[in-house]
C-alpha cells in the first residue's frame, strides 16, 4: 500500500483550508468592498469638525468615549476641553448624537463592516432625540 | 549573553524598522506585493516539502509501542497506545495533533538525595505548547472578519466567546480594555514569552537552543505584541485596513491605491506575518505537516500480524532456491548434497 494518495488528499485539504479566504470570495464573486461611506447628517456637516479632529475620531472614538464615561460616571465632571479650547458635554445622547442621529448609517456601518460590537447601547438607546427614521 | 537568541532579535528588529520606516512610504510594496509573495511561497514550499516526505521510504514499521500489545484474547490490549488496527492508529493520531499527547508525558530525569535517578512528570512545557497552539489557532481563525465580507456567523460568534471576559482598566492615566479585549491575543503573548524564557533560562534546553528556535519565537512574539499593540494602545483605522485585506483576497489589489490612513505599525504585523510565511516551509515550523507523518505514531503496531513490506520498494531481481536447485541439482546429487527435490531417474532406481 502506498500512502501517498492519502498525503496528497490532507495536503490538498489543507491548501482549500489555508485559501479559503481567497476561495470564498472568488466563488462567491465578491466585490472588492471597499470602506463604507459614513453619512453625515446636516448638523455634523454644518458644525465641520468633531470634538476632536476626524482623524483622532476614526481611530481614537471609543477610548474617547470611554474616557467620558470614566469621568462623568467616576467623577461627576462634565465638561471636555478639547485642544482647540472648545467646551463639550460629556454625553453620548446629548453631544455626539446630537449631530451623528443616524446611528444606522454613522456608527454601524464601520462597526458591521469591521465586525465591532460596542455594548454601548446595552444601556443607551440608540435614538435619544426621538426622531423619526 | 547568546549569539543564537541575540542574532534572533537583531534580524526581528530590522525587519520591524525596514516595515516601519518602509511601509508608508512604499505602501504598495510592503501591503500588496510582499502578503501576496509570501501566500505563494507558502504554498509552494509547504506543498513541496509535503510531497517530498511522500516520496521517501518507509522500509520498517517503526510504531512506539506505548502500552500491552495485542496478543493472546486474555491479555488485555492498550488499544490506543499500541493500536493494531486503523481505528486505533486513527484515535492516537487524533490525540497526538489535537492534544500532544507525547508531549504530555514528557518527564525531566533528577538525581535525588541520596543519588537515585528519579523521573517527575514535567507538565509545563505541553503547558505553553497547548495554551500557544490554541490561542494561535483562535487569533488566526478570527481575523477572517479581515478577509470576509459580510462576517460569517461563526466567525462572529468566536469573537464573542473569545472578548467574553470583559476586563478594562480605566484610570486618568491609563485606559485599556475598549475595544473589548480578546483573551486569545493575551494568552498567546504569554505563552509564547514563556517558551522563550524556558529556552533562556533551563540551562539544558538552552545548550541546544540555536537561532532557528529564537527566530520564530521572536517573530510570532512580534506578531503578537503588534497586534495588542494596534488594538489597544496606538490605535490603527481598521475600516482603512479591511479595504486593504478585502482588495487583496478579492484580487482587486493590482489595481488598487493603498488607503493612506493605515499607520507604520500594521505595516510591521504585515510584515511579521509575511516573514513567518515565507520562513514557514523551510524551518522546523514544518512540524505542523510533520506531525501527520511521523511513522512512529502513524503505522499500526500489527507486525507480528502483517509483514510490512516498504511499500516504495522497486522490484528487486531474485534468484530463488528452487530456481537455484534447479539450474545446480545435478551437481548437487553428484557431490552428495541433499536436494528438495531428486532428478527424475534417481528417483526411479530408488523406487527399484
Amino acid at each position: 500500500m502506498n500512502d501517498k494518495k492519502w498525503i496528497v488528499l490532507g495536503l490538498l485539504i489543507f491548501m482549500a483550508l489555508f485559501l479559503s479566504p481567497f476561495l470564498y470570495n472568488v466563488v462567491t464573486g465578491a466585490k472588492a468592498a471597499p470602506m463604507p461611506e459614513v453619512v453625515l447628517t446636516e448638523k455634523a456637516k454644518a458644525a465641520k469638525q468633531c470634538v476632536m479632529p476626524t482623524e483622532f475620531m476614526r481611530t481614537e472614538h471609543m477610548q474617547l468615549l470611554d474616557e467620558w464615561r470614566l469621568k462623568v460616571v467616576r467623577s461627576g465632571l462634565r465638561d471636555f476641553t478639547n485642544t482647540e479650547g472648545k467646551t463639550f458635554n460629556m454625553s453620548l445622547s446629548n453631544t455626539c448624537m446630537d449631530c451623528h442621529s443616524n446611528k444606522a448609517d454613522f456608527c454601524d456601518r464601520c462597526h458591521n463592516y469591521a465586525s465591532v460590537k460596542p455594548y454601548c447601547w446595552d444601556c443607551h438607546i440608540d435614538n435619544p432625540q426621538g426622531e423619526t427614521k | 549573553m547568546n549569539k543564537f537568541y541575540l542574532s534572533s532579535l537583531l534580524a526581528v528588529f530590522v525587519l520591524a524598522l525596514i516595515a516601519w520606516v518602509g511601509g508608508p512610504s512604499a505602501p504598495w510594496l510592503f501591503g500588496i506585493v510582499l502578503p501576496y509573495l509570501a501566500v505563494i511561497l507558502f504554498v509552494y514550499g509547504v506543498a513541496r516539502r509535503v510531497m517530498g516526505w511522500s516520496r521517501s521510504a518507509v522500509p520498517f514499521a517503526i510504531p512506539t509501542t506505548g502500552g500491552q500489545q495485542r496478543s493472546m484474547p486474555w491479555i488485555k490490549q492498550n488499544k490506543i497506545d499500541n493500536p493494531s488496527t486503523h481505528l486505533g492508529v486513527f484515535i492516537r493520531m487524533a490525540l497526538e495533533i489535537l492534544t500532544f499527547r507525547s508531549l504530555f508525558r514528557n518527564t525531566r530525569m533528577k538525581m535525588t538525595h541520596e543519588g537515585r535517578f528519579s523521573y517527575n512528570l514535567e507538565i509545563f512545557l505541553w503547558l505553553g505548547a497547548i495554551a500557544f497552539h490554541y490561542a494561535f489557532l483562535t487569533t488566526l481563525v478570527r481575523h477572517m472578519r479581515f478577509f470576509l465580507e459580510p462576517v460569517p456567523l461563526c466567525i462572529q460568534a468566536i469573537e464573542a466567546v473569545d472578548s467574553f471576559f470583559r476586563f478594562e482598566i480605566s484610570y486618568d492615566a491609563i485606559q485599556f480594555g475598549l475595544p473589548g479585549v480578546y483573551i486569545s491575543g493575551i494568552v498567546l503573548l504569554a505563552a509564547v514569552v514563556y517558551l522563550f524564557l524556558r529556552r533562556l533560562f533551563i540551562a539544558k534546553v538552552r545548550y541546544i537552543s540555536l537561532a532557528q528556535d529564537y527566530f520564530p519565537l521572536f517573530l510570532i512574539m512580534g506578531i503578537a505584541f503588534t497586534g495588542i499593540l494596534m488594538r489597544y494602545f496606538t490605535k490603527v483605522d481598521i475600516a482603512a485596513i479591511k479595504e486593504l485585506t478585502m482588495s487583496l483576497v478579492t484580487f482587486k489589489a493590482l489595481s488598487f491605491k493603498v488607503p493612506q490612513g493605515i499607520g507604520p505599525l500594521f505595516y510591521v504585523h504585515l510584515a511579521f506575518v509575511s516573514t513567518l510565511l515565507i520562513y514557514f516551509p523551510f524551518s522546523k515550523l514544518m512540524h505542523m505537516g510533520g506531525v501527520f507523518l511521523s511513522p512512529t505514531r502513524n503505522l499500526a503496531a500489527n507486525t507480528r500480524e502483517v509483514r510490512h513490506v516498504n511499500p516504495w520498494n522497486y522490484p528487486v531481481k531474485v534468484h530463488t532456491y528452487e530456481a537455484y536447485e534447479n539450474e545446480f541439482r545435478d551437481k548437487m546429487v553428484e557431490a552428495g548434497l541433499p536436494v528438495d527435490k531428486m532428478p527424475e531417474e534417481s528417483a526411479e532406481e530408488e523406487k527399484e
